[in-house]
């Protein structure tokens, strides 16, 4: 792995972004804290203790959750942690996103950011991933991603909880001159047993919170705890089953204009020539304002309804600038085809000497493959779109996003505001899977609002423009080479991946002002930090010069490299005639964790006895985001073509918050993973994406559908991620079962191209 | 024009060509049934029309003949429809948002499948896209909703 000093000469991207912050803000940012964004804005009889906790004289027990909430249940988990200090019922809290705040940085996102291994625990890693931190602190980083929420907040949360409940004891004990230590807690009230006298939260709330808070409040050890660790019904479900208007899409506003965007086809392209007169004169057409932002060039359509809107977008007829990138698909491959004989890779691992071990290999013991993924979308349910305000010199701003600071600070700079005249308020969102990092959606709505007399609007995007405007999962192009010794095992492996890099990309987006120097360890997440031991093992990630916007697509490197590793060990399995469950508890010994995982899930799926003719299974394993995760996926042949039929999860997350979100998580990422596995790719043709709508970007039904089976483990001693984790292995172990059925192996995605499914 | 709206009479004002997903969501404040592609593709905006579950997306509101159900007027006397019950129950939604269509497209199929078979919900079910993934619960959920509607009549 690699030494503090290599480190240095390589100033990764987010080092270059540390420097950056530190400079413009400081470096006392990192051991100060933030001040109580509640604090100005209680209700009558409200009191607040610290960022996420408020207690009203009413009892009304309020917990900010200041996560996006987008399907994987973060408001329940957070929510729980607090419930559990505080000794209250989960179902009595309200529940909120709360504002955007510097006060909500989320640490936990960027820890792992450096370029150590998740198993790697050297005092270098531990150093850099105490920096780390503190670079989402200086930048106030309040974002949702990386798979970090529960990570990030399962100190601060249950902390919040915890000093609410010692402050309202506290308050108790003077209000009934009574020791504290002979006060109890439950339900939201504090008993005095011995006088039988009681005082509910609400009661005490307004002198509790003038109180010290303590500053390190003692927390429950994990076998006194009622709600984690055991699954909890979901904060929002009532809502969601309901049809309640809790999404950006459900806003409704007094006197509310609606609105759509058309925006270049090709990405950065101004307009050449525009004809706007046909779409002006159609019904319920307000007006066509131009838009520019960092996302580049298009019209914003401000009707009377969201179908006016939508007609008008229809009639615009515009000409576009050339793009800044190959115009199509096969050009764009080429790119990154030939990037990978590149002599500027960055080898993010490299053990042995990897020259030296393929320099004499006899050619019967090579193993080489060349891989390919595409560009995909997101493709949430619920397409972008958000609702913007501009009165007094103040812009209120709704919409599903997944980092308010981040969206506050660029809409701020595009209406010439002061920060603290933006107010972001984030509903729930229509899915994320890393699309609503980004902030073009927010953007052309708060352009849109300058436009409107201070009507607010609510401007949607059509299903094209969200597929066709995205910040996409890149393509990424391998190369790989493997050694095999005498017993089959691999000697040498030496994998080269290139891909335009996320990192660069999102920069040029999101921190226009920082320069993407230094290496993007994305290129290689999920292939070069992977627990196998291989004596001679480099891993080198180049930079693909191709500028389409790329950003997080749910498990971002992961997606790809999971493909690729896991595919390529398979290959190096059967060409060492090797079981692949085998192949893997031989190479990934030194670690139990990885090893009880793959036991785990082959023992689940019966790895190893007799299928029926006509079916067949394949394994892969990844750690992605501090979670082991082996998927074992069984395929059958049918006469209409190939079947998935049931998935086994094994997952070692360290601890089980909420194993009922969990193992609801762990089906979600093997789904998002099959489905793009399956049948999803975006394409390039004169510039443009190629696809539109479902019809030609879909995803998997309720009839395509496997069963799944899941396990969850607690064995490894550091908390893990569970949001994207079950994503990687998906694809690796689908194209493995594949190939186990068929013989045929599949290097490139989707395998829809090369074989049918039904 | 006048709809019939979750059993309310309610005037409008639209183009006839207008989809009644629009009309419903941006005139008549019924913002429940969900804009997800607008070609009828992925069934978030479901509702019933005289019962019957259609895509509202691309049904022009001029052709509305018949009292009109969202997901907001499914529940009936301040108690939840028996696929709702279940949805709740077996903690269905993650995202949430194609929900709506998923729940109409399931409550259509139990009127007219009392214990539907698992090919009766692909049948029924595969118009509707969940990107969440919550295909193994929605199942689950219309078995435990087929007993619950059997055990209230």
């Amino acid at each position: 792995m690699a030494s503090l000093g290599k480190i240095t000469r390589r100033a990764l991207l987010f080092g270059a972004a540390a420097v950056a912050g530190g400079a413009a803000f400081g470096y006392w940012y990192v051991a100060t804290p933030y001040s109580n964004p509640l604090e100005g804005d209680l209700a009558e009889g409200e009191a607040t203790f610290n960022p996420y906790v408020k207690i009203a004289t009413d009892n009304t027990i309020t917990v900010i959750a200041p996560r996006a909430e987008m399907g994987q249940g973060i408001s329940t988990t957070l929510a729980a942690m607090v419930a559990e200090e505080l000794d209250v019922p989960l179902e009595g809290l309200k529940v909120e996103h709360g504002p955007a705040s510097w006060a909500y940085y989320n640490a936990a996102m960027i820890e792992e950011g450096g370029p150590f291994a998740f198993y790697d625990e050297s005092v270098t890693a531990e150093i850099m991933r105490s920096v780390m931190g503190g670079v989402s602190k200086i930048f106030g980083l309040q974002g949702t991603g990386g798979s970090a929420s529960t990570r990030d907040g399962f100190i601060k949360m249950r902390q919040a909880g915890a000093a609410a409940r010692l402050m309202l004891v506290a308050a108790a004990a003077t209000r009934l001159q009574v020791p504290a230590a002979e006060l109890e807690t439950a339900g939201a009230a504090i008993l005095h047993k011995a006088s039988g006298r009681s005082l509910t939260y609400g009661e005490v709330a307004i002198d509790a919170a003038k109180l010290s808070p303590p500053s390190d409040p003692p927390l429950k050890p994990k076998s006194d705890w009622t709600l984690l660790g055991k699954p909890q019904k979901r904060v929002d479900m009532l809502a969601k089953v309901t049809g309640a208007p809790i999404f950006g899409m459900d806003m409704v506003l007094p006197d509310m204009l609606f609105g759509t965007v058309k925006l270049s086809p090709r990405f950065w392209a101004k307009p050449l020539k525009a004809d706007l007169s046909k779409a002006e004169k159609m019904p319920g057409m307000i007006k066509i304002v131009p838009l520019a932002t960092n996302y580049g060039h298009g019209f914003g359509i401000i009707a009377k309804n969201t179908w006016a809107a939508f007609k008008a977008a229809d009639a615009i007829e515009a000409e576009w600038d050339v793009p800044e990138y190959p115009l199509d698909t096969a050009a764009i491959a080429k790119v990154l085809t030939d990037a990978l004989s590149s002599p500027d890779g960055s080898a993010m691992r490299d053990d042995g000497d990897v020259d030296v071990a393929f320099a004499d290999a006899p050619a019967e013991k090579l193993v080489e493959a060349e891989y390919w993924v595409p560009y995909l979308a997101h493709a949430a349910m619920e397409p972008m779109n958000a609702t913007a305000r501009l009165k007094d010199g103040v812009l209120d701003l709704w919409a599903g996003n997944q980092a308010p600071t981040i969206t506050r600070r660029l809409c701020a700079t595009a209406l010439q505001l002061d920060e603290v005249k933006v107010n972001i308020h984030t509903p729930s969102l229509g899915g994320g899977f890393g699309r609503r990092v980004e902030a073009d959606f927010s953007l052309c709505a708060a352009l849109m609002a300058k436009e409107t007399d201070g009507r607010p609007i609510k401007v949607v995007w059509t299903r094209e423009q969200d597929l066709r405007q995205d910040a996409y999962r890149p393509a990424a192009a391998g190369k790989f080479q493997a050694r095999l010794g005498d017993d089959g095992l691999p000697v040498a492996l030496d994998m080269k991946v290139s891909s335009p890099s996320v990192i660069a990309s999102t920069l040029r987006r999101l921190f226009p002002s920082i320069p993407p120097l230094g290496p993007d360890k994305t290129i290689v997440d999920g292939a070069y930090n992977q627990p196998y031991t291989i004596a001679n093992y480099r891993v080198t990630g180049i930079a693909a010069p191709v500028t389409i916007p790329v950003g997080s697509w749910r498990s971002v490197g992961n997606s790809f490299n999971g493909f690729f590793h896991e595919c390529f060990m398979d290959e190096i399995a059967a060409a060492g005639k090797t079981d692949p469950v085998e192949l893997r508890k031989k190479l990934m010994a030194v670690y139990p964790a990885a090893v009880t995982v793959v036991e785990k899930v082959a023992a689940m799926a019966k790895w190893g006895e007799a299928l029926p003719a006509g079916k067949a299974k394949g394994i892969a394993f990844t750690l992605s985001f501090g979670s082991w995760v082996g998927e074992v996926v069984q395929v059958a042949q049918t006469p209409s073509g190939i079947r998935i039929e049931k998935v086994w999860i094994a997952a070692d997350v360290g601890t089980a918050l909420d194993p009922g979100i969990i193992e609801a998580q762990l089906i979600s990422g093997a789904i998002y993973g099959l489905s793009a596995a399956v049948g999803q790719e975006i394409t390039f043709a004169n510039g443009a994406v190629e696809q539109s709508n479902f019809h030609d970007f879909d995803a998997m039904r309720i009839h395509q559908c496997p069963e799944f089976e899941v396990a969850i483990i607690e064995n490894f001693h550091k908390m893990g991620g569970v949001g994207e984790i079950g994503t990687p292995p998906a694809a690796p172990a689908l194209a493995n079962a594949i190939f186990a059925l068929t013989g045929k192996r599949i290097r490139s995605l989707p395998l829809g191209k090369e074989v049918a499914f039904v | 024009m006048r709809l019939i709206v979750d059993g309310k009479p309610t005037e409008i004002d639209a183009d006839p060509d207008m989809p009644l997903l629009w009309t419903l969501r941006d005139l008549a404040g019924k913002t429940g049934p969900k804009f997800g592609c607008g070609v009828a593709m992925c069934g978030a905006c479901t509702v019933h029309v005289d019962g019957m579950p259609v895509r509202s997306c691309v049904l022009p509101v001029g052709n509305v003949d018949g009292e009109i159900v969202t997901i907001e007027g499914l529940a009936q006397g301040g108690k939840l429809h028996p696929v709702q019950q279940a949805w709740l129950e077996e903690q269905v939604a993650q995202c949430g948002y194609c929900q709506a269509g998923q729940i109409m497209s399931a409550a259509a199929l139990l009127d007219q499948v009392a214990d539907p078979t698992d090919d009766d919900i692909d049948a029924a079910m595969s118009g509707n896209l969940c990107r969440c993934g919550t295909y193994p619960k929605i199942r689950a959920a219309i078995r435990k909703a087929a007993a619950l509607k059997t055990a209230r009549i």
